[in-house]
């Protein structure tokens, strides 16, 4: 790893102000931040960790009920936090990584880094959730450009996210047992007004919504509503894990065990 | 060079640290406590576990001004008072938790994260809670094992490995 400068600021505004440095990133749990820079595959000349600034930290309740989670907060503490609130998404944060990773990784660094395999852009997606960062808001769907590719502007940092809250909803992680990110993961929301469906770790353009699934879902919500339909395996992911057609046929699977869940 | 100071095993410490300094790297090469163990570098096997703030976290993914002001327990700290073992450790000797050795301060870390937040876990729980802490020697019967009985519980049924 190169060396670089380190700065740990207590206030948003201080953060933004140091990032707008040449060559300065932000650093979140580091969880996979600090495994790149040993790679050599980033190398900031500032890092600005944003886990000294409480006003990034914590979860809390809106007026209108959706859940606002600092971007600072980590995996552990939304699988404790948002348990009784949103049984899903803690459900999710509990079975990133492992114990130790969930302790230090924050559900900003995993939305910014946008991992083709990561859980957490699933969730977003999948409860169509806003993106807010220190200068705007982000709707899901406007957030999420491809693999590792975000909607942020240079120096831009993600303060927090804002879940509505589904009447149901279930991720379903196939694991990769070995990164035990997911080989294939589906979050399922349903609303009042639709079902949305996000599928991760399975094409190369990073998380999607399966329009498909979710209107033969807003028809009849079964899973037998998805027998007939297929994701195209053409843009899958295809890697000595699994196949394309094997991926678009696990999104089919992880989609009806989602239903199933929800029922 | 930045001056980090924290507590480790109760005692105040400090140093002078390059921004990329790992934790692992100030605990071993820095205050000589080689107890922690560097398996993998890469945030994959666990060896490094330590507690900081009462947390199990991997000491090779986390930069040591990171944990500036923070209490850290290591491995060095987790015998008793009089230097005996503690429950775990004893645990893992007495059922034979480990061979080489070298994933086992990771493995005794985690543990004790585990029981401290749930007391008397299921067999399911200690291997969930292990996910992240990898054994090229014990195959794991043994290790869950000994967390079993450290936690008090009968173990008796559960056949030597
Ligand atoms: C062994 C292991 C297993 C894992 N398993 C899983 C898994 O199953 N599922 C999963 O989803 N993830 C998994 N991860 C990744 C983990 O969830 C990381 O925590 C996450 O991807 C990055 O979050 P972080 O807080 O550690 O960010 P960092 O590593 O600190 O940063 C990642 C990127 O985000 C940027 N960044 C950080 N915070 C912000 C912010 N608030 N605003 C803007 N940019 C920001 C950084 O500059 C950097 O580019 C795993 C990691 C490891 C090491
Ligand atoms: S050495 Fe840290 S996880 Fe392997
Ligand atoms: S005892 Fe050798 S790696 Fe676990």
């Amino acid at each position: 790893m190169y060396n670089f400068e380190f700065k740990s600021p207590s206030t948003i505004a201080d953060a933004v102000a140091a990032l707008a440095g040449e060559d300065a990133q932000a650093l979140g749990g580091g969880q996979t931040l600090i495994p790149t820079m040993k790679q050599r595959l980033a190398a900031p000349a500032t890092l600005v960790r944003l886990g000294g600034i409480p006003e990034l930290k914590g979860v809390c309740v809106e007026d209108d009920g959706s859940i606002a989670i600092g971007a600072a907060t980590t995996h552990a503490t939304v699988a404790r936090e948002v348990a009784d609130k949103y049984p899903a998404l803690a459900d999710l944060a509990g079975h990133i990584g492992d114990p130790a990773v969930r302790n230090r990784g924050t559900i900003g660094g995993s939305l910014a880094n946008n991992d083709p395999a990561a859980c957490y852009p699933a969730a977003v997606l999948g409860s169509g959730a806003m993106v807010v960062t220190n200068s705007r808001q982000i709707a899901a769907d406007d957030f999420f450009q491809g693999m590792f590719t975000t909607a942020l502007d240079e120096g831009e940092i993600i303060t927090s996210v804002r879940f509505p809250v589904p009447q149901a909803a279930s991720y379903q992680k196939f694991l990769q047992p070995a990164s035990r990110f997911a080989l294939v993961g589906v979050f399922l929301a349903r609303f009042a007004d639709g079902v949305r469906v996000a599928v991760t770790g399975a094409s190369e353009e990073g998380v999607f919504r399966w329009a498909e699934a979710e209107q033969a879902l807003n028809k009849e919500f079964r899973p037998d509503a998805l027998m007939d339909l297929r994701v195209n395996p053409m843009n899958m992911i295809g890697d000595l894990h699994g196949s394309k057609e094997y991926r678009a046929h696990l999104v089919g699977v992880m989609t009806r065990r989602a239903v199933q869940a929800c029922i | 060079m930045t001056q980090v100071s924290m507590t480790v095993n109760g005692k105040t410490v400090s140093g002078d640290v390059e921004g990329r300094t790992l934790l692992s790297s100030f605990l071993r090469d820095h205050l000589s406590l080689t107890g922690t163990h560097v398996g993998c570098d890469t945030a994959q096997c666990g060896a490094c576990v330590v507690h900081v703030n009462g947390e199990a976290v991997k000491s090779c993914n986390m930069l040591a001004l990171e944990a500036d002001g923070a209490e850290v327990g290591t491995i060095e700290g987790q015998a008793n008072p009089d230097g005996s073992l503690n429950v775990i450790q004893q645990a893992f000797q007495d059922h034979h938790g480990l061979q080489c050795g070298f994933c086992t301060p990771g493995m005794v870390m985690s543990a004790a994260a585990l029981l401290k937040e749930n007391p008397r876990p299921t067999e399911a729980e200690i291997r969930k809670y292990l996910e992240g802490n990898l054994c090229r020697c014990t195959g794991y019967h043994n290790i869950v094992k000994a967390i079993m009985a450290a936690s008090g519980q009968d173990v008796s049924h559960i056949a030597a490995e």
